[in-house]
């Protein structure tokens, strides 16, 4: 049974179909990436994951569950975490309570323990600054010691991007949807993600599905590449599948260009 | 060659380390504004932890009714800690949760008749204190709840005037609640008398002590406000303070990093209500008495300004605002010190402008000069125009100032416009014309206020407040507590 799986999903903001008869499967420990054009319903797919966007029809499913109807931090908690193309830190919080606010989900200390301060409530404060930390950390010098009582918005842009993985893994998922991590990085940056992006796999034990437009990237870390047009899947397969596919060729450059080649 | 390294320029002695961003590494050092020995005080004052504040605060407190004895002092030291209280509830729904309720003082409303009907010989209950409080304030965190739930749906402006609406609400129903099908529940616009004050185990806390106001009520509030703040304290640095401030920063992202952002805009809500509450009672208790009029919008902007004056998210910010307003409204109501209030605000707001220059020299002797001047012609035509005080500042005053005996209404009202049109045309020049335009304009301010503003201190008030609040705004627009934020980057 795939961790993740969508089938038949599709959605219409009034006359406009924006995903169209979808269906798409993650493995458990898989690293999947969704590509297309600008418009393709990329962005779109993760909001109706995330629970941001009901489907019309069809059904997502995480390890058999259906999660239609589930309010985004239902969804969340039982393991799906993303992280935004925008980026919408928490940028007047300094880092660490960015990564600590994403521990709701799994913590339970209320308003009335936190006023009386019990060794419960305090206990698992420490555990909350610990896990924090340990996401941060796993950054390595990047998000490091002085930066962590700093405010977000004092991070770089490719720091805050790295803020927000590492805010998404503190909801301790079992899936990571990153929107397009390497956007707006130089080349030595898009580098680093590639590679942090397979050690999320193999030290983070996260399965990905990643949004990305620089085909390095996704060359790089893909096990099956996804693509979409227009809402409707065109290609999906092996990286070197689906860039040499006609229609992907057709949907980036053109109609008519793939037959010229 | 002379040691020239400009301070701002001061490169760390290990010097910057590969792979470190030296901007985000000197983001302490830059947040230092002063050099020399008020910055290091000021970094010894940032680094003093909050606690030592509190207890800073507590003692000098405690203080004041020992320093200064008198029934006044003590009164407005209460209605101080009332509206600290206050400002401390509206906090965490504004500075925190970043919900604009305008329908907050309700809730207050709701706390102090609540009080009022369970102690008083309105319907015989007289629930002990120990009973009544902690009832009332959950009665007012489950109000809160109701009010809230439009929250869910609603954000900003919208929710703003639904909260308002509720405010409005809660008004008309005080004031006409002496019918509510045929019963009188709330005593209408003439309110509910003879509430009784706090009992603690059968042992009533008396609000007069030999004719003037027991101290025992301040101390209470202050001791309430002590509670108030830690508890909310560690709400903020806990899970739920933080959630509630990413719902601030951004609802989304909060939901969809696991946070229910509707329950929690509820719980922001309801614990708002709870401390307003709370402080109804104890405002009711002291006072004895309830009226729909102590609930209206001026208490609610008058609150709002603490919290904004303050800094908005600054607990001892918020808590500082509520005292500054509150004292200088009070200092507003005597003549005297109002006069001496406005006219050190005039000084310091000229020295601001020029610093110590040459200008500043020429501006404040051209004003003194004008003055003069226009006394000595004006006393020359009719002696009865400009009348002279007798002592102290306002006497010393009336030789420069011109205050006729009797004013013609028409005659303040157009000093007041004509002055109006010249502060507009001072903040339009430039140069040369403003420095002349200057000080006539400076003139015809303190004419106006001692003519016009003075003698009705009602409004005078609030229009220097309204002032206060605009210049702090312009020069420190997150508050004098706040840190500073961002909206977009």
């Amino acid at each position: 049974m795939p961790l993740l799986e969508l089938r038949s999903v599709s959605l219409a903001f009034g006359g406009l179909q924006v995903v169209t008869d979808l269906d798409l499967a993650v493995e458990e420990g898989e690293i999947v990436s969704v590509i297309g054009p600008n418009g393709a319903g990329k962005t779109t797919l993760f909001n109706l994951i995330t629970g941001i966007y009901r489907p019309d029809e069809g059904d997502i499913l995480l390890d058999g569950a259906s999660l239609v109807g589930l309010q985004p931090h239902q969804i969340t908690r039982r393991g799906i975490a993303r992280t935004f193309q925008t980026l919408r830190l928490f940028l007047n919080m300094t880092v660490r309570d960015n990564v600590m606010s994403a521990a709701y989900g799994h913590t339970k200390a209320g308003l009335f323990r936190a006023m009386l301060r019990t060794p419960a409530m305090r206990r698992e404060e420490r555990e909350i600054r610990e896990l924090a930390e340990r996401r941060l950390a796993f950054f390595g010098e990047r998000l490091m010691g002085y930066r962590w009582d700093q405010p977000a918005y004092s991070l770089s842009y490719a720091n805050r991007r790295r803020l927000e993985i590492a805010r998404a893994t503190a909801t301790n998922p079992r899936i990571l949807l990153l929107d397009e991590p390497a956007a707006g990085m130089n080349p030595a940056e898009t580098h680093e993600i590639t590679e942090l992006i397979g050690q999320l796999r193999t030290e983070g034990g996260y399965t990905i599905l990643v949004i990305e437009h620089d085909m390095h990237v996704v060359e790089g870390i893909s096990d099956r590449v996804v693509a979409l047009d227009h809402g409707v899947k065109i290609a999906e397969g092996s990286f070197v599948e689906v860039a040499t596919s006609p229609l992907v060729v057709e949907a980036y450059l053109g109609l008519g260009t793939a037959e010229r080649k | 060659m002379t040691d020239s390294t400009p301070r701002d320029l001061h490169i760390p002695a290990e010097g910057p380390a590969v792979g470190q961003d030296e901007w985000v590494a000197r983001h302490t050092e830059r947040r230092l504004v002063r050099g020399g020995r008020l910055g290091v005080v000021e970094q010894r004052l940032r680094a003093a932890p909050w606690w030592a504040w509190l207890v800073l605060f507590a003692a000098a407190a405690s203080l004041i009714p020992v320093v200064e004895s008198s029934g006044y002092v003590r009164r407005v030291g209460f209605d101080t800690v009332i509206f600290m209280l206050l400002a401390l509830g509206l906090n965490v729904v504004v500075g925190w949760g970043g919900l604009l309720d305008l329908g907050y003082i309700a809730f207050y409303g709701v706390g102090a008749y609540t009080y009022a009907i369970f102690d008083s010989d309105k319907f015989g209950m007289h629930l002990p204190t120990i009973v009544a409080v902690p009832a009332i304030t959950i009665v007012g965190a489950l109000v809160g709840l109701l009010v809230g739930l439009p929250s869910r749906r609603l954000s900003g402006d919208y929710l703003a005037i639904v909260t308002l609406f509720f405010l409005e609400l809660f008004e008309t129903v005080a004031t006409n609640g002496n019918q509510i099908f045929g019963h009188d529940i709330t005593g209408g616009a003439n309110g509910i008398l003879g509430v009784d004050p706090l009992s603690f185990f059968g042992h009533q806390l008396a609000v007069q002590h030999n004719g003037i106001f027991a101290v025992s009520y301040y101390y209470v509030a202050v001791a309430l406000f002590l509670v108030v703040f830690v508890a909310l304290r560690f709400v903020n640095l806990s899970r739920v303070g933080r959630a509630w401030r990413s719902l601030r920063e951004d609802p989304l992202a909060a939901e969809v990093m696991g946070m229910p952002v509707n329950w929690l805009k509820l719980t922001a809500f309801a614990t708002g209500a709870a401390v307003a509450a709370l402080t109804g009672t104890l405002a009711t208790a002291l006072s004895a008495s309830v009226f729909p009029l102590n609930f209206s919008p001026v208490v609610l902007i008058t609150v709002y300004a603490m919290v904004i004056l303050g800094g908005s998210g600054s607990q001892a910010g918020v808590a500082l605002g509520a005292v500054l307003v509150n004292v200088l409204l009070q200092l507003l109501q005597n003549p005297d010190q109002a006069r001496v209030l406005f006219y050190l605000l005039v000084v310091v707001g000229v020295i601001t402008a020029f610093r110590w220059s040459r200008t500043l020299a020429v501006v404040s002797a051209a004003t003194v000069a004008l003055g003069f001047a226009v006394h000595a012609v004006v006393s020359s035509i009719d002696k009865t125009w400009a009348t002279i005080g007798h002592s102290g500042f306002s006497g010393v005053l009336s030789h420069w100032v011109v205050v006729p005996g009797a004013l013609a209404p028409w005659v303040g009202q157009v000093s007041y416009g004509v002055l109006i049109a010249a502060a507009l045309a001072v903040t339009q020049l430039r140069g040369v014309p403003r420095l002349v335009a200057l000080p006539p304009t400076i003139y015809l301010a303190a004419f106006v206020w001692e003519n016009v503003m003075l003698p009705n201190p009602g409004p005078t008030r609030y229009i220097v407040l309204g002032l206060l609040l605009i210049v702090l705004m312009i020069a420190r627009p997150n508050g004098l507590l706040g840190e500073r934020r961002v909206e977009i980057v």
